[in-house]
């Protein structure tokens, strides 16, 4: 397969990054440094290309009907300026893809994972009905992150759009940087933090990176990678689609009852997720810290008295915590808080104990 | 990156510098620079036998873990200490205070098996 670059590809080289393939893009998976890309972020300002992103516009009279078909989450609670996290499943309940959506007035917008963008459209054609238009803008648009304490003050500088006044998960159409773009105050991070959607040429990307990099120099920003975005996401206990979240977990199970709203009228899985929750969970994802100098990876085994009883879906080092940190599915009777537990770290049970998410109290 | 001319080297990517009898190993610059930020490294007990090729320890990056290759067969005199507070010094200084163990040889024939720094270097497409 050939593998896509974003706009912002060159730039990575010259900044010196790491350049991985992943989920079909050549993306940076770090520039100095993990540790001191997620401190970056945790305590001045980061900036992340994205743009792997896929982004598909719902449009047509019955868009709405299909959002709320094919989510779980009430779009119709979703006012227009406002975005939603949500999920799709399968009929059996299983997790298509988690994503963001968008209510742009007059069409919506899903976000999806990159590496899902294909299945994604395809799972969505599938469930169309009525007056709905479905376009993938994956390619058209760039997508940065401007994440950390700083970043309000170091975009403040690039635009007139009153930035304080957007609330977390909500968005503005404004003009930054002299770009028209989405400024939208979400972010996967955990922080004080905006992502920018705007056109995917390489010029216009190089005006956005430059001008954000010249009203961030203040505050020390930083280019940070996938492996920090990691990091990050973990220490807050979010979910990572392919690892904590798949076809063979659903929404309850994962933590998402927030999002799934059982009571909003049909959507596809409700059935298997009404059944469920009436039925009483039988797993859970949880978080777990560990007591020693040893780090949870995905696949390892959660055991208890020499039994497996889960497996890890995500582990890593923290670098605020300075330990080691990870989440797994395990069977409700170990899920409480304060639970020990066990995790198979080549062939030795290093202690474990589950703890509340986030990791970080933010 | 720098890739000492008096060192010896593996296909692992762990270098071995020879004193005598006595080995001193570490993981080379190319090898620090792939894994990312170390943050531990598990080092075997004092006295341990460990033949060529076998693993002897790991070393935890933040993305992963790999395992670390002994280059020739021996004892160990000494573990690097340092390394339990202070593991990013493996990304700092790979060849010097980022050693790892210190290595009594048990058999010297094995060393004709190392490779040079040029023919490391060729190795990883330098």
């Amino acid at each position: 397969m050939n593998l896509k670059r974003t706009a912002f590809y060159d730039i990575h080289v010259a900044c010196g990054a790491k350049i991985v393939p992943f989920a079909g893009f050549e993306m940076p998976v770090q520039y100095g440094g993990i540790i001191e890309e997620h401190k970056l972020v945790r305590e001045r300002v980061g900036v992340f290309d994205v743009s792997h992103m896929g982004e598909v516009e719902v449009r047509g009279k019955d868009a709405l009907a299909f959002v709320q078909k094919i989510t779980v989450n009430d779009a119709a609670k979703l006012a227009e300026g406002r975005v939603q996290y949500s999920a799709m499943c399968y009929e059996d309940g299983g997790i298509v893809d988690d994503l963001l959506v968008y209510n742009m007035g007059d069409h919506y917008m899903l976000v999806i994972n990159a590496a899902n963008i294909a299945k994604d459209v395809e799972w969505m054609e599938k469930n169309i009905f009525g007056d709905v238009n479905l376009k993938n803008r994956s390619d058209d648009i760039s997508l940065l992150a401007v994440q950390g304490p700083k970043s309000l003050a170091t975009l403040q500088k690039l635009t007139n759009a009153d930035l304080s006044s957007i609330q977390y998960y909500h968005f503005v159409r404004g003009t930054l940087a002299g770009v028209d773009m989405t400024i939208s105050r979400t972010g996967y991070t955990g922080e004080l933090g905006f992502e920018l959607y705007f056109p995917s040429d390489v010029a216009t990307g190089k005006k956005v990176w430059d001008a954000v990099f010249e009203a961030g120099k203040e505050f020390g920003i930083g280019p940070v990678g996938l492996g920090a975005r990691d990091t990050l996401r973990l220490e807050m206990g979010f979910c990572l689609y392919g690892n904590d979240i798949d076809q063979t977990t659903h929404p309850l199970e994962a933590g998402l009852g927030w999002i799934t709203k059982l009571d909003k009228g049909e959507f596809n899985g409700k059935q298997v997720l009404v059944d469920a929750k009436s039925a009483g969970m039988k797993r859970k994802l949880v978080g777990f810290t560990l007591a020693e100098k040893a780090f949870p990876r995905h696949g390892y085994e959660i055991t208890s008295n020499g039994e497996k009883v889960g497996v890890v879906t995500s582990g890593t080092f923290s670098p605020i915590l300075d330990k080691g940190i990870g989440m797994g599915y395990v069977p409700l009777s170990y899920s409480k808080p304060g639970t020990a537990v066990n995790v198979n770290i080549r062939n030795k049970e290093i202690a474990a104990t589950v703890v509340p998410l986030p990791f970080i109290k933010k | 990156m720098n890739f000492p001319a008096d060192l010896k080297y593996t296909k692992d990517h762990e270098w071995l510098k020879v004193d005598g009898d006595t080995g001193t190993i570490g993981i080379t610059d190319y090898a620090q620079g792939e894994l990312g930020d170390v943050v531990f490294v598990e080092l075997p007990a004092i006295g341990k036998a460990v033949k060529a090729h076998d693993s002897f320890g790991t070393i935890e990056a933040v993305k992963a873990v790999s395992d670390l290759y002994a280059p020739v067969s021996g004892s160990i005199l000494e573990v690097n200490k340092e390394l339990e507070k202070s593991p990013e010094t493996v990304n700092k200084d790979p060849y010097g205070a980022g050693w790892m163990v210190k290595i009594k040889l048990s058999n010297a024939s094995e060393l004709s098996e190392l490779l040079d720094a040029s023919a490391y270097k060729a190795l990883i497409g330098q």
